[in-house]
């Protein structure tokens, strides 16, 4: 191996390297491959190919995309019935440890994988889901793959990948009170755009990260697609190795003390080269929402909804047909926009503390909107309602669900109706992502909360100084 | 899978940017068999309202009925690794979309089935853009081997990835590739399973006598 000073991406990819062809695109052993009832293209092409499993026991399944998150155990819908019963079939066919709707561990994948242990440092990591991105927050190298892919890696357990670049994302100084690691991701994809980042592997590093607790770690590598990145990480640390100190599958005692010998040099190394390099200001960071119908369409809260640029017409014409499907105006405040509904959730704001941050802002209060609050696992769940959470949401006029992907990509029963408006803490406000004509806002828990008191997207800042 | 080479076909226009996945194939879809074709989902709630009657979208006009290459703005495929973005594109009739962008997973998906993405300078793209609209008779030539297109009697360079542009022109699939390293395989997963044994959940810890615990 060279002794030039490498970065994490580089060590990680190195350490994974089975074979490299004259092309340049390298074989990679896959440490861990995650698959859902979205995997089922994946599966048929096994069959047809008379192939099994090479690793069952490098494979983890979970029932999230499909699974209903109201009424369960029944699912009323026979199409999305037969989705999870294939998932079933498939798992006890080829031996794959199954995190099932009915498994106490069952949860959204990318929310499981860091919570029981299965995500660590170092490992290389796939899905057929493009939010495994948000593993790379513990170390790991992880990223969304197609169902060609994860057919080659239930055949083979590894994968053709040509080496992508480096870029290293710096967040200098803190981040102000009520501005998130959602506000942090949202500013990024604004200022780079939503291919910005494409064709690379991203590094955040610089104080503002390392200050963010593991959770919220999870949530800005999660947004790493959305700014069109192969992959997001951020090097293990202190934080890192409590928060996987204990977990169910995590190696434990005297074996992770070890281990975590190993995974201190999970680092770049000083004076290693990126191919871009871009530096964000944390202090110039605040509560910040999307107006259009791409993550990259985002803007400070106190904004207002841009007009179109006459002198770009092809600026002009994106704005003027994102207004259009959006309903909103030119020049109109975002504190203008009143919501119809309110999702707290997904990968990427499902978890413990993204709960705990919205009940914070609800606890007290009535929310105008009805709204649904679905735990990014079962695991939460519990352990939201023994922090009495669920009555908070509860008491403020929201419904609280079972864990699942839910409003985050309506196929599973969970949407708005049409040209419905939702104040969401999902990752994508494409056209329909929701449900036909829906239209979403991507903001952070508290700010979703604070819509739904206001019945308009509103400064989670100015409701936090008005007391209850 | 078939080779690319040279394509000739209708070419339609998508003035749009960020035609993501959730456009190319609505999620409520995925659940379908393949096996009943992708094709009628393709940009499905840009081309039908609730009620399934066509909007009269761009890829509906008669002028482009039959398409086989689809020109578009930067960042085509962006949003989700769901391969069905191919499959849609793939079983409607597309064989090349043109874009100044792609997203990173559709376009590693598109060479897995054969289609091709040919990234343009966006002044081309606008070019061939501005004339598709207005083109008597709307078809381009794609030729992989050389990477051009041409069209309305203009010639434009595309740039493609050498080593995809390879796979497509020789119709290679990766498992095969894949299976000629197996002893590779088999030996990396050996030495890794010793270097780094806690990376195997299933495997036992090791004592310090290098021993597996029972």
């Amino acid at each position: 191996m060279s002794s030039a000073p490498r970065t994490l991406f580089d060590k990680v990819w190195d350490a994974h390297v089975v074979a490299v062809r004259e092309d340049g695109e390298a074989l990679l052993w896959v440490d861990r491959h995650f698959v859902h009832e979205g995997s089922h293209h994946a599966f048929r092409k096994l069959e047809e190919k008379g192939r099994a499993v090479a690793e069952p026991s490098l494979t983890f399944g979970v029932s999230d995309h499909y699974v209903p998150t109201l009424s369960r155990p029944h699912i009323a819908d026979p199409e999305i019935a037969g989705m999870v019963e294939r998932l079933n079939g498939n798992a006890a066919r080829h031996g794959i440890r199954l995190f099932g709707l009915d498994d106490p561990a069952q949860g959204i994948v990318h929310v499981v994988g860091p919570e029981q242990g299965l995500t660590l440092p170092g490992l290389l990591i796939v899905c057929g889901d493009s939010h495994t991105s948000t593993h790379g927050a513990l170390g790991a190298l992880a990223f969304g793959i197609g169902a060609s892919e994860v057919a080659h890696v239930l055949m083979t357990q590894t994968l053709w990948q040509k080496k992508p670049k480096r870029m290293r994302v710096t967040v200098l100084g803190r981040l102000s009170a009520h501005v998130t690691a959602k506000d942090l991701a949202l500013s990024i994809i604004a200022s780079i755009g939503a291919g910005g980042a494409q064709g690379h592997a991203v590094e955040y590093a610089g104080e503002a990260v390392s200050a963010l607790s593991v959770e919220a770690r999870l949530t800005l590598c999660n947004m790493s697609i959305e700014a069109g990145a192969r992959c997001g990480m951020i090097a293990p640390d202190m934080a890192t190795f409590a928060y996987l100190r204990g977990r169910p599958h995590a190696p434990k005692g005297a074996d992770f003390e070890a281990i975590v010998d190993e995974w201190r040099g999970l680092a770049s190394d000083p004076g290693a080269v990126f191919d871009r390099e871009v530096a964000i200001d944390a202090r110039l960071v605040e509560p910040t929402v999307t107006w259009g119908v791409s993550p990259e369409d985002a803007l400070p809260v106190g904004g207002t909804v841009p007009h179109a640029d006459l002198a770009n017409p092809l600026r002009a014409k994106y704005v003027a047909e994102a207004l259009a499907y959006m309903g909103l105006a030119p020049g109109q405040k975002l504190t203008d926009i009143a919501v119809d509904r309110v999702f707290i959730g997904s990968c990427t704001n499902g978890r413990i503390e993204d709960l705990r941050a919205a009940a914070a802002v609800l606890a007290g209060r009535k929310a105008v909107v009805p709204g649904l609050v679905a735990p990014g696992s079962s695991a939460v769940k519990r352990q939201a309602e023994a922090e009495g959470l669920d009555r908070i949401f509860e008491a403020a006029g929201l419904t609280w669900a079972d864990s699942g992907c839910s409003m985050c990509v309506g196929m599973n029963g969970d949407r708005l109706a049409p040209g419905e408006r939702c104040a969401s803490t999902t990752n994508r406000n494409f056209r329909g992502r929701q449900g036909p004509l829906s239209r979403t806002h991507l903001m952070s828990p508290a700010m979703v909360a604070a819509a739904a008191v206001a019945g308009r997207i509103a400064d989670v800042r100015t409701l936090a100084g008005e007391g209850q | 899978m078939d080779k690319f080479l040279t394509l000739r076909g209708i070419a339609c226009p998508l003035e749009m940017e960020n035609v993501d996945t959730d456009q190319l194939i609505p999620a409520r879809f995925l659940s379908r068999s393949r096996a009943d074709g992708y094709g009628g989902f393709l940009l499905h709630d840009l081309r039908f309202d609730a009620h399934g009657r066509p909007r009269g979208f761009t890829l509906d006009e008669p002028r482009y009925a039959g398409a086989s290459v689809v020109v578009a703005r930067r960042n085509f495929g962006t949003g989700s690794s769901r391969e069905a973005a191919v499959y849609a594109l793939w079983d409607y009739g597309v064989r090349c979309v043109v874009a100044p962008s792609f997203g990173d997973i559709f376009s590693g998906n598109a060479v897995k089935n054969g289609l091709l993405t040919a990234v343009v300078p966006e002044p081309d793209a606008e070019a061939l853009l501005a004339w598709l609209r207005h083109a008597g008779a709307p078809e381009l030539t794609v030729d992989l081997e050389g990477q051009t297109i041409v069209g309305g009697g203009l010639p434009f360079t595309f740039s493609i990835d050498p080593v995809r542009r390879l796979r497509l022109l020789n119709g290679w699939d990766d498992l095969d590739l894949t299976l000629q390293y197996t002893a590779d395989i088999a030996a990396f997963r050996e030495a890794r399973c010793k270097a780094h044994r806690w990376a195997f959940p299933a495997l036992p810890p090791v004592e310090r006598d290098g021993n597996a615990r029972s």
